[in-house]
């Protein structure tokens, strides 16, 4: 295969990715695909390979197996022209607490290359977009779990990226914060064009008109919009498909809110 | 953009380098500020051997005249030097520290999946922790020239070349060892067997004559810590003079630890893909 086999219009492409870590197969040829300004949910249990695959996108770890390309931009071989166009929100707080909100976005804007005066400019406009514009200069601590996530939703949105990725962003939050960062989110898809890989364990994220990768144990077991993973399947539902592709004897399904 | 869903890579500029750069070096000069508690323990460390251990020892060791001293000078005017070089070691190792504790949060990440370029992004986090780490010295400076510790004016300007240098290589080894700590709990048995090995088998607390008359092999433990080039530099540069050969050892020290670090951060060769495993939901 050659560079040219990447599909530049594909926000995010991952063709036939695996990974190891020592004996453990993580990832077992993972394939996905996320168009711009599409809302793509990446559903798996906790030990999917969720994680493991947000950290090669993102370049924390290198693809071995296979390859990921944003807007056909290869992550090993052009891994700046790939990531300048992401944005990521981790699963793991990323801003500083100790310091203004203000002074978090400035540092990641600088981290793109972004010098003081543009980044206030974007940090307002980010803010404003995430219903947080009279934050600015309020210390990180003071801020609450679900405000914080929408900062860390600005702070990725800052170099105005065209993929963003979120890992598990809902995660210890109530339901008013977690509907108010799918509506944010959601409402990027409409007004820029970003395309969306979201993360979860949670399949009362998902909207009609989503697509849907489903991710077990390392491996996709469904890959497409949700009336026809729902149609293909049999069920009613998408939480019926999960229940039956995700289903292991012993396991315990707890974890996945209906 | 020329068509809505396509989108054309600009490099980065050199402008846009240094703006990152800049950014990193004044995250880090507004956490050391807001991190108060971190200023005063690295502060008061020194202090605490500058007034007790050397006052205690004052008596008792008589430093004759080595180079850079031309006349006898007191025991805590020698070891001046050794705890500036301390200051470092010490610093060096916290922002280590910091970045196991940003891996385990999301800090480290942000940073990695910066569009910049591996290398500049360690690099210049390992500048912004020198420069904290120099602004300590000084501050520690100020406070022992009011206990009469007084260096010729030129050596306070002298040294900032050097303590760049000395915190290059202590930060770069630093960062290496943070690689290949996994968690933040196996840290405090890195202070054990790096911080005080690396203090206590150096010329930081006496001069290494001394040691030598005592152990040979000590002696020689000494000369091969990159540690004693660190405090030798910087005991030169106070007085306004050059050390040759602790110039060459910490440059090329610096060099091995910095492409060391930068190897373990590699993400083709390094060691975190290895250790993936207790990533959460991995």
């Amino acid at each position: 295969m050659t560079v040219n086999d990447q599909n530049p219009t594909l926000a995010l492409e991952v063709q036939g990715v695996s990974h190891r870590y020592g004996a453990r197969l993580a990832l077992d040829a993972v394939s996905l695909a996320v168009a711009p300004a599409s809302f793509t949910l990446l559903l798996g249990l906790n030990g999917a390979g969720k994680s493991t695959l947000f950290s090669l996108i993102t370049r924390l770890y290198a693809t071995r197996v296979g390859r990921i390309s944003i807007y056909g931009h290869d992550i090993g071989r052009e891994p700046a022209a790939a990531l300048g166009q992401l944005g990521v929100v981790f699963q793991s707080r990323a801003l500083d607490i100790d310091i203004s909100v203000e002074q978090n976005l400035v540092y990641h804007a600088a981290l793109h290359g972004i010098g003081r005066r543009e980044a206030l400019v974007r940090a307002r406009a980010a803010l404003a977009r995430v219903d947080l514009a009279d934050r600015l200069h309020e210390r990180v601590a003071k801020l609450s779990g679900g405000q914080m996530r929408r900062v860390e939703i600005a702070r990725a949105l800052l170099h105005e990226p065209r993929l963003l990725l979120l890992d598990e962003p809902t995660v210890g939050l109530d339901v008013n914060a977690r509907a108010s960062i799918l509506k944010h989110v959601r409402g990027l898809l409409a007004e820029e064009r970003i395309g969306v890989l979201w993360a979860t364990h949670l399949i009362d994220e998902a909207a009609p008109g989503d697509d849907v990768v489903i991710l077990h144990r390392g491996r996709v077991l469904a890959n497409g919009p949700i009336d026809a993973i729902v149609a293909q399947n049999g069920e009613k539902d998408l939480a019926g498909v999960f229940a039956k592709l995700a289903q292991d004897p012993g396991s315990d399904d707890a974890g996945v809110a209906q | 953009m020329s068509a809505p869903d396509a989108y054309v890579w600009r490099d980065l500029t050199l402008t846009q380098h240094f703006i990152c750069l800049k950014g990193i070096v004044w995250r880090e000069g507004l956490r050391f500020v807001h991190q108060r508690e971190r200023f005063v323990s690295a502060l008061v460390r020194p202090l605490v051997w500058l007034f007790i251990f050397a006052a205690g020892f004052r008596q008792v060791l008589g430093v004759s005249i080595i180079p850079p001293y031309e006349t006898y000078v007191l025991y805590d005017v020698y070891i001046t030097p050794g705890l500036m070089a301390m200051i470092q070691l010490f610093n060096g190792m916290q922002s280590s520290l910091t970045m196991v504790y940003d891996r385990e949060t999301g800090g480290m990440r942000t940073l990695l999946v910066s569009p910049f370029p591996r290398w500049f992004l360690l690099s210049s986090k390992l500048l912004a922790g020198t420069f904290v780490s120099i602004l300590q010295v000084y501050a520690y400076l100020a406070i022992a020239y009011f206990w009469d510790i007084e260096a010729p004016p030129i050596g306070y300007v002298a040294i900032i070349p050097a303590l760049m240098l000395s915190g290059l290589m202590l930060g770069a080894l630093g960062m290496l060892i943070s690689s290949l700590v996994k968690q933040l709990e196996n840290f405090s048995g890195v202070m054990n067997f790096v911080i005080f090995p690396m203090f206590f088998a150096s010329s930081a607390l006496y001069p290494l004559w001394r040691v030598k008359e005592s152990s040979p092999l000590l002696y020689y433990v000494c000369e091969l810590n990159p540690f004693t080039h660190a405090t030798e530099l910087i005991r030169f540069a106070l007085y306004g003079k050059v050390a040759g050969s602790s110039l060459v050892v910490v440059l090329a020290c610096t060099v091995v630890f910095l492409a060391g670090a930068i190897i373990a951060y590699d993400p083709a060769r390094g060691f975190l893909a290895r250790r993936g495993a207790r990533a959460p939901g991995a």
